[in-house]
């Protein structure tokens, strides 16, 4: 019996020839990650552990993103205090405000995630660095201090489910679409402690940012890790950016799959998850008359070049419903210096959208953007969680860039090709 | 170690959002955040949770952000631990890595009520429902997993191999 990509890459990590599901191991970690709100306790817990430096300077990454810029003195403290830790470190890859991004879309940009590596993050969307071809997955803050200070952890070796997908994609239909439909079908355990892996000639045609978007939110179905394996789109988009040398990994033929699950997709509409669970997914037509008082478009799920682009496709010429804010949130500061080069900015400002500096923020309902009782928005983002963007009155819906921009305009969740010029 | 107290139940996909929520994140003391506790789910967790007393959840218990704060504001309550039909997964490590005892019990999570009385046996995983007279044993952690538990959590794992080094 052969071995799945991720099997492959942990055997590898564990100095073994072959690894099983289930079996637990200890791993060779190539890059550890943290954020604002993670590493704070992380650094408590690595000087707890009695920790000098950490194992490898080149090997830790912190961005501060979700509280950034500052939004208030609690969470400036918590930023000056990583500060510290990276000067007396020297961590070589640490992201300040004007130069950061949110992190699951600046590592890969970086090329600080390869194919073939293990990358652990205190954050739940490590996740996403799997359509690069590596193993990621999120850990806790105790995790991130011991990865630091060894350079190791521990993982139970999970057992992986094949999604196939088949078909042309509809316009107005992508990456976010097909992993909300997944999530729909399996729910948010459906893939709880296992490995999720896309295939198909559906997964073939999609671009990168496509690919990051499915693999984000894999943690939403309670997978450990979803990927992608890499190909000629994934070795072109890491040409001049990768900052090693870099072994991709291929699953045997014969792997061991738990379930292989085929979606044949060429009719899929854009997928809506209603409040207040990622698995809660309808087609856009069932969303009759929501009204919606905001609508973000941005995150590490969709805040890429290609999210930017689709939302000024539907924006241009247009003006933002008059009961609707909309904040746009490019990722990261090249895709923001892209969007302005490109001319999407112009499109933004003048649909009277507010553009925000790259930040996490009303994603999780930390700031810029946070919403009053009752309130409802739609978001590219990755969770709808009671209170999760404010109130726990609000609610949030969650979609893909095209259907968040057509409902900006219309005040309501709208199909794109109903605002859509032809 | 056995311990006394009464059962708060919750129902199943309970995430950290709603433990701890974001807004309280700016700031990382645990007996800060436990002030805050569950507070968007039960108002009433917070103030009137007692030293011993014991969350009894469905699947998927703590789904969605990393937030060790999440375990830690639970710990800092003072609660026994959590008994849930199954745990997600980075949940899972943060609490084993933190010294927060959980167990995965599906048969006793359907089975106890709000406010009943339970007798824990922390070691063992044993409780005893002392109204009703019946006893569960959760399912036994993988032996490398007893063995960081032993050690009292992660912290102490790496100070050991960090001295072995030296």
């Amino acid at each position: 019996m052969g071995q799945t990509m991720v099997e492959k890459i942990l055997a590898r990590g564990a100095g073994k020839d072959k690894v099983e599901p289930g079996e637990i191991i200890n791993v060779k970690i190539d890059l550890c990650l943290g954020n604002d709100v993670t590493t704070p306790v992380a650094i408590r817990e690595f000087q707890r552990m009695g920790a000098k430096t950490v194992y490898d300077p080149e090997r830790v990454v912190l961005v501060p993103d979700h509280f950034t810029p500052n939004k208030d003195i609690e969470s400036a403290k918590q930023c000056q205090q990583i500060r510290k830790f990276v000067i007396n470190n020297n961590i070589a890859n640490y992201f300040e405000v004007g130069r950061m991004g949110i992190e699951h879309a600046l590592l890969p940009e970086k090329g600080l995630v390869l194919p073939g590596e293990i990358v652990i993050g205190a954050d739940s969307h490590t996740c996403t660095y799997g359509a690069m071809g590596a193993f990621a997955t999120g850990v806790g803050s105790t995790d991130l201090a011991a990865a630091m200070a060894l350079g190791e952890a521990w993982f139970k070796v999970p057992s992986t489910l094949k999604f196939i997908y088949t078909g042309e994609l509809k316009r107005w239909v992508g990456g976010k679409d097909l992993i909300l439909f997944t999530i729909g079908q399996i729910g948010v355990d459906g893939a709880l402690y296992r490995a999720m892996e896309f295939k198909g000639v559906s997964i073939e045609e999609m671009s990168l940012d496509g690919r990051l978007t499915m693999a984000n939110m894999a943690i939403e179905a309670g997978a450990k890790c979803g990927y992608m394996e890499p190909d000629d789109k994934t070795f072109t988009y890491l040409e001049g950016r990768a900052v090693r040398s870099f072994e991709p990994v291929y699953g045997d033929e014969d792997a061991f799959y738990e379930e292989i699950y085929e979606f044949e997709v060429s009719d899929l509409e854009p997928q809506v998850a209603f409040p207040h669970t990622p698995s809660n997914v309808w087609p856009v037509s069932k969303a009759k008359e929501i009204n919606i008082d905001q609508v973000v478009i941005g995150s590490c799920t969709n805040g890429r070049i290609e999210d930017m682009r689709e939302a000024a496709v539907i924006l241009k010429n247009q003006k933002v419903h008059p009961a609707v804010r909309l904040l746009i949130i490019p990722a990261t500061q090249e895709i923001y210096a892209r969007a302005m080069k490109e001319g999407l900015l112009d499109i933004f400002v003048e649909a009277e959208a507010a553009v925000s500096t790259p930040t996490c923020g009303p994603c999780l309902g930390g700031h810029m953007g946070i919403l009053a009782p009752g309130e409802k928005a739609i978001a590219t983002t990755n969770r709808n969680f009671v209170g999760r963007m404010g109130h726990p009155d609000s609610e949030v819906y969650l979609s893909n860039p095209a259907v968040a921009a057509a409902s900006a305009i219309t005040g309501r969740i709208t199909h794109p090709q109903e605002v859509a010029s032809p | 170690m056995i311990v006394k107290g009464k059962a708060w139940i919750l129902g199943n996909d309970v995430d950290t959002d709603v433990i701890i929520p974001a807004r309280y994140l700016n700031i990382s003391d645990p007996q800060h955040l436990a002030q805050h506790c569950l507070e968007d789910i039960d108002q009433t967790f917070a103030t009137n949770v007692a030293e011993g007393d014991l969350i009894i959840a469905g699947r998927n218990f703590g789904c969605g952000s990393s937030r060790e704060h999440a375990p830690l504001s639970l710990k800092a309550t003072g609660i026994s631990g959590i008994v849930a039909a199954s745990f997600a997964r980075i949940f899972f490590r943060n609490a084993l890595n933190i010294g927060l005892p959980i167990w995965e019990c599906p048969e006793m999570a359907a089975e106890v009520e709000a406010g009943e009385r339970v007798r824990v046996n922390i070691e063992k995983g044993e409780f005893y429902l002392l109204d009703k007279g019946t006893t569960f044993t959760a399912q036994p952690f993988p032996p490398f997993m007893q063995q960081l538990i032993k050690e009292g959590g992660l912290v102490n794992y790496v100070r050991s191999r960090l001295k072995e080094a030296n």
